[in-house]
């Protein structure tokens, strides 16, 4: 039990989600991936006529599934085999977060920046929405995220899912050291 | 590989429908809805890694993106070479569905997009510290507000779709 409550390490975790892969693929030929919901959701709810959401989306109910359960494991995980520890950061990381008062290393996501009081907040508005909306654009721009591109492109050997991949990385480090300490100073 | 399932199937539709992580291979087979809940023990599964792995972590993130860590790229790169493996061989053996169904792949074609929206991608994975899928776990985790995060990338898709046809791909 003490091995399932204490953090996993990464080659515990990169064998697992890599195995989704070919689960999907077995269990009913499926793709990784997981911002194609967002789409799917779009398609259900306000389609508008636009054609990028006019597709029979009933087909692809199997992935609101998947996400669903990744949100009840998400539950399971924290109520029954959390270690309730916090989480251990780089020393400098954690001297650069305490500059802009971020302290708390309690949960999973900063409750400094992300709650519901924060979200009224100039810096939490933008980190929330902006970046949610970022993050969506982006991924559906980019025709898969993580997921789809990162995982599944890579693991098929596509080239465009590296291409994707590296810029996913680039976008990240240009937001990380440049841009979102002037975000986190607002 | 020519995607057999497929061709009943209007050809731009396919077309539309496989520049995206859509499953372009679709069953051919009528399964009762319960069949799905397969994919949530899967989900489940996933959603568990995350938490425990603390992939969902904001700051596992931003210490990646500043290379103070190499937890997240021990995880992606592990799953990458496993989940590479795993599809090498049910192309060789020819593996099929449990359902004795045939897994087909379809190649992704390259487009500006992959670009202009993996940059797009990467400053807002940098901002709210999470991929799509890790958002869910967040939700899960007891962080009910992601669920304006998730609303926001929704959004986001949207306007994607709204605006496609103007934007270079």
């Amino acid at each position: 039990m003490e091995t399932i409550t204490q953090p996993w390490p990464w080659y515990t975790a990169g064998i697992i989600i890599g195995l989704i892969v070919p689960a999907l693929l077995i269990l009913g030929n499926k793709h990784f991936g997981i911002s194609a919901n967002l789409r799917h959701a779009c398609a259900v709810c306000l389609p508008s006529n636009i054609p990028f959401f006019k597709y029979d989306w009933r087909k692809e109910t199997w992935n609101f599934f998947f996400v669903g359960g990744i949100l009840v494991g998400g539950i399971i995980s924290t109520l029954y085999l959390g270690s309730g520890e916090a989480v251990i950061v780089h020393p400098d990381l954690a001297q650069e977060l305490a500059s802009y008062g971020i302290t708390d290393y309690s949960g999973m996501v900063p409750a400094q920046l992300f709650s519901f009081e924060s979200l009224f907040t100039v810096r939490g508005l933008v980190m929330m929405v902006g970046g949610g909306f970022l993050v969506g654009f982006g991924a559906r721009y980019a025709g898969g995220c993580t997921s789809g591109h990162a995982i599944m492109g890579l693991s098929d050997l596509q080239w465009p899912s590296l291409v994707a991949t590296i810029c996913f990385m680039i976008g990240g480090f240009i937001m990380a050291n440049f841009i979102l300490p002037f975000i986190l100073h607002l | 590989m020519e995607n057999k399932t497929n061709q009943h199937t209007n050809p731009a539709d396919f077309e539309v429908r496989s520049l995206d992580t859509m499953c372009v291979n679709e069953s051919e087979l009528k399964h009762p809805w319960y069949y799905n809940l397969k994919y949530s023990l899967v989900g489940v599964i996933f959603g568990i890694v995350f938490i425990k792995a603390e992939i969902i972590s904001w700051f596992r993130i931003q210490e990646m993106f500043r290379l103070q860590s190499f937890h997240m790229y021990g995880v992606i790169g592990t799953a990458v070479v496993v989940g590479a493996i795993s599809v090498f061989l049910i192309k060789k053996f020819k593996v099929k569905t449990i359902h004795g169904e045939e897994i087909t792949f379809t190649d992704k074609k390259f487009n500006k997009g992959q670009i202009i929206g993996g940059l797009t991608f990467g400053l807002g994975w940098a901002l709210t510290g999470a991929c799509p899928g890790p958002l869910f776990a967040q939700v899960g985790s007891g962080a009910i507000v992601i669920l304006v995060v998730i609303l926001s990338a929704t959004a986001g898709t949207w306007v994607y779709g709204k605006f496609r046809d103007q934007l270079p791909h």
